[in-house]
């Protein structure tokens, strides 16, 4: 009897704790910018559609209805890559950077201009134009040619920004190192040096051995790469703010660089591990395929990996955010007493992502070494 | 979804970007960065290796420096030894050689004296018989000036000789 009674007790307590209501929100307003962004999706389809059809009128009814706040549409134009590099404001009031379109085509060839020909999508140039997702498609839509867009976007602006940081930054170092060959790290070195140290003896020495060194200049490129452009992420303002490492093709060239080094380095215990395993002849038809898979599976999870944790970083930061604008939008007075608690949380989640941006570049250079480690290990 | 498919762009200048990175931190960031971490590894670890094989020199040395300083005392001793020895004996063999020649030159001293005596004898023993003959003389002269006393004297005699 007395556990009965116990029970809804609790149930009423943990109904009614303001914790739950705290959770609840997180998770709701997380799944909210998931449908939403789903809807928004499918609202885009519709309106390229209606775009095509008059594609003027469609963009000025647009402006003129007063625009209802959009969490999906915000947070995905902020984790997006872009033509330009949008400041501040809102509308024809907005600010940004216009960042140059290089598009070739069989037909034109290399095309190059500003992506301010394009009016943020309400013009059309050289018979190109940008669909709503900000990708340059055919201004006629029955054309079918292929496009290979390599535009200097926002993600490749910022990846440039940051990798010349990163460059003057290491360059500078050197030469300090030069001048000071011999003696105790100093000022910013005691910054940089611990982390190359690190990656040094924890990372690529424990994983690959006394073939280390070969490997350990790819392995502290890749993880000052990542580290950078984690925090340059983190900046919510111009250089900083692009979802540089969130980015799947950024990761892909990242996890082919280490598939490549891996495969290509990977010596004759390395193959016959795959090929060959210490295991009785029938099951080579199991684990070949499983060890084959293994290797395309290891670097498409390194790519995975980065991306998601990076991008779901900004997600949730730009979703807590949102909630201010999304209460604010039903109430006011709503929206002013939901940002003192959102912008709490937003202040942990970016503490916690200073924390992710380290631990990223961190894990995926320690498995890209584990993986090297692997492929060079020499057996007996 | 946009969000998953790899734009061909970001991919062309990400190899771009990453290829230029990896090539010009690895000749001009990370060798000589790594080169002269490790230098200075090196520099500290010899360091310490010559300080410890100062120190254990400076132990071998000290050691060494005792082991000298006990042998030299002891061959101070055995010196300081043999020197008391060679005194001792030199003092002995001159105590020896001059009682010998004390005892020659007293030998020498009493055959002298006995021979000095012998002679001071002989001398004494002739001035007496001297003196006595000249004694006897002067006594004749006084004894024969008187007739009786003459025949005292001649009596005496020839009654000695019988």
């Amino acid at each position: 009897m007395g556990h009965a009674k116990k029970m809804p007790d609790f149930i009423t307590l943990f109904n009614y704790s303001s914790v739950r209501k705290m959770i609840a929100t997180a998770i709701l307003s997380t799944f909210s910018v998931v449908s939403v962004y789903s809807n928004h999706a499918e609202e885009a389809g519709a309106k390229t559609h209606e775009n095509h059809e008059s594609s003027t009128s469609a963009a000025h009814t647009d402006h003129a209805k007063p625009e209802k706040y959009d969490p999906g549409k915000m947070i995905i134009d902020h984790i997006a890559d872009s033509h330009d590099w949008h400041l501040w404001g809102e509308g024809h009031g907005s600010v940004s950077i216009s960042l140059p379109v290089i598009l070739y085509t069989k037909s034109k060839g290399l095309v190059t201009f500003s992506s301010s020909k394009f009016e943020h999508g309400h013009a059309a140039y050289e018979g190109f134009a940008l669909n709503e997702k900000g990708t340059v498609v055919w201004e006629d839509e029955a054309n079918t040619e292929a496009i290979y867009d390599i535009s200097i976007t926002k993600n490749v602006l910022a990846m440039m920004l940051a990798v010349l940081t990163l460059m003057w930054i290491a360059i500078g170092m050197a030469r300090s190192y030069a001048k000071r060959s011999g003696k105790a790290p100093k000022g910013f070195h005691n910054l940089v040096e611990p982390l190359i140290l690190f990656i040094r003896d924890d990372v690529a020495k424990a994983s690959i051995g006394h073939k280390a060194d070969k490997y350990l200049p790819l392995l502290l490129s890749i993880f000052f790469f990542i580290f950078v452009n984690n925090l340059f992420g983190l900046i919510p303002i111009f250089p900083g703010g692009a979802n540089v490492t969130g980015n799947i093709a950024v990761t892909m060239v990242l996890a082919l660089v280490i598939f490549l080094t891996v495969n290509l380095n990977g010596n004759k215990y390395y193959w016959k591990h795959i090929f060959l395993p210490d295991v009785p002849v029938w099951m080579y038809i199991i684990i070949i395929p499983i060890e084959v898979l293994g290797v395309v599976l290891k670097p498409f999870v390194l790519m995975l990996r980065l991306f998601a944790n990076i991008t779901a970083g900004h997600i949730i930061i730009l979703g807590f955010f949102s909630l201010i604008f999304i209460f604010g939008s039903m109430n006011q007075g709503l929206g002013y007493a939901v940002s003192p608690l959102s912008v709490a949380f937003t202040v942990f989640m970016g503490l916690l992502e200073l924390l992710v941006a380290f631990l990223q570049a961190f894990v995926f250079t320690l498995l890209s070494a584990i993986y090297i480690g692997m492929a060079v290990e020499e057996h007996h | 979804m946009q969000l998953v498919t790899p734009a061909i762009g970001l991919v062309f200048w990400m190899l771009v970007t990453f290829s230029l990175l990896l090539f010009i931190l690895k000749k001009f960031a990370w060798k000589p960065i790594l080169e002269s971490i490790r230098n200075r590894e090196q520099t500290i670890e010899d360091s310490l290796s010559l300080a410890e094989k100062t120190k254990s020199e400076m132990i071998r040395l000290q050691g060494e420096n005792e082991s000298l300083l006990a042998e030299a005392r002891k061959e101070r001793d055995s010196m300081l030894k043999e020197a008391r020895e060679m005194r001792d004996k030199i003092v002995g063999d001159a105590k020896s050689l001059a009682d010998e020649e004390a005892k020659k030159l007293m030998n020498r001293a009493q055959d002298e004296i006995e021979k000095q005596k012998s002679a001071a004898i002989a001398e004494i023993k002739r001035e007496v018989s001297v003196l006595s003959v000249q004694i006897a003389e002067k006594l004749m002269h006084q004894q024969l000036e008187n007739n009786a006393a003459q025949q005292t004297i001649i009596e005496n005699q020839l009654s000695q000789l019988n």
